[in-house]
């Protein structure tokens, strides 16, 4: 009989893992999007279990925050703005079933042999142990902590690089989804002040007694 | 069987990134399965990483997987934006669809 901390960590690990898998297929098999991007949500908290029971605390909350947080409500918001004809949309699923589940499965059992025949070759540890960027002995520092030393020291330019991704990133969804619409009226103060008098200002000999 | 290896790790990550291909393939009409099919794969590979990351304790894979997370975010960020778009110009999200460049 294993101890109960191994016996804990080992039932939340099936827990998590099949969750993951049952809803990472959900998302490929759902009829409706807006299902797909549930049950997206669903695997990213169980991915988020599984980055725990790892030991990767920060790594568990940027997954919950960022990719549930922001990512998947995007996702969402996209699916229920975009007026689609979801009946359509499944046409030629079981067309496309074998080729898809052939690939898939070659993939699958040739990622098996990997995993199968798999073993750290001896200089790997050996690196890994000698590296400085240790993963601190638990008590002593935290997993977010330990991350923070190497992030903002060793690995400050990628950290300013991500920083970059997400800004172009930024501006190019931006510019690619605004339009400028014909017919808004809309308040131009460049043009208001840079418009010469003679625009603006007519002056009509008006005879005596007669309208305009 | 209830003692965790890494092993068991990357076969969860491995299950998922095939399951990701599978969903490419096999959603060839709505891109916008194929993006949260992307998303799948993208987390697989992330799992690998922390997974290797814990068990050599190096943090280094951490660091990586945030960084792919990043990247992921803005491809997601992109890749609706472009749709968006396209959806606009052809009322349509259909692979099939994206054939204006057809030579």
């Amino acid at each position: 009989m294993p101890e109960a901390g191994v016996l804990v960590s080992g039932l939340a690990f099936y827990l998590f893992s099949g969750w993951l898998l049952a809803a990472g297929v959900m998302v490929v098999a759902a009829r409706n999007p807006v299902h797909s991007v549930l049950f997206l949500i669903l695997a990213f908290f169980n991915a988020a279990g599984l980055f725990l029971l790892l030991g990767a605390e920060f790594l568990a909350m940027i997954l919950v925050v960022v990719y549930v947080g922001a990512v998947a409500v995007l996702f969402l918001f996209v699916v229920m703005m975009l007026n689609i004809n979801f009946v359509t949309m499944r046409e030629g699923f079981l067309q496309y079933l074998p080729v898809g589940g052939l690939v898939g499965l070659i993939l699958l059992v040739e990622l098996a042999f990997v995993a199968g025949g798999w073993a750290f070759a001896p200089e790997v540890t050996a690196a890994a142990g000698g590296a400085s960027t240790l993963i601190a002995p638990s008590g002593i520092m935290t997993n977010t902590r330990a991350l923070g030393d190497v992030l903002y020291t060793q690995y400050f330019y990628l950290f300013q690089a991500a920083g970059l991704v997400l800004l172009v990133a930024m501006i190019g969804a931006i510019t690619l989804t605004h339009r400028s619409r014909t017919g808004v009226r809309r308040q131009d103060i460049s043009r208001q002040v840079s418009r010469p008098r003679e625009e603006s200002v007519e002056i009509r000999k008006m005879p005596i007694g007669g309208g305009i | 069987m209830l003692t965790i290896t890494l092993g068991h790790y990357l076969s969860v990550a491995a299950i998922l990134f095939s399951l990701g291909i599978f969903g490419i393939f096999l959603n060839r009409k709505n891109v916008i399965i194929i993006l949260m099919s992307v998303e799948l794969m993208l987390l697989a590979v992330n799992l690998n990483l922390v997974a290797f990351s814990s068990f050599l304790q190096d943090l280094t894979g951490q660091v990586f997987a945030m960084f792919v997370l990043t990247v992921a975010a803005a491809e997601a960020a992109i890749g609706l934006a472009i749709m968006i778009v396209f959806f606009r110009n052809r009322g349509s999200i259909e692979v099939e669809d994206v054939n204006v460049m057809k030579g």
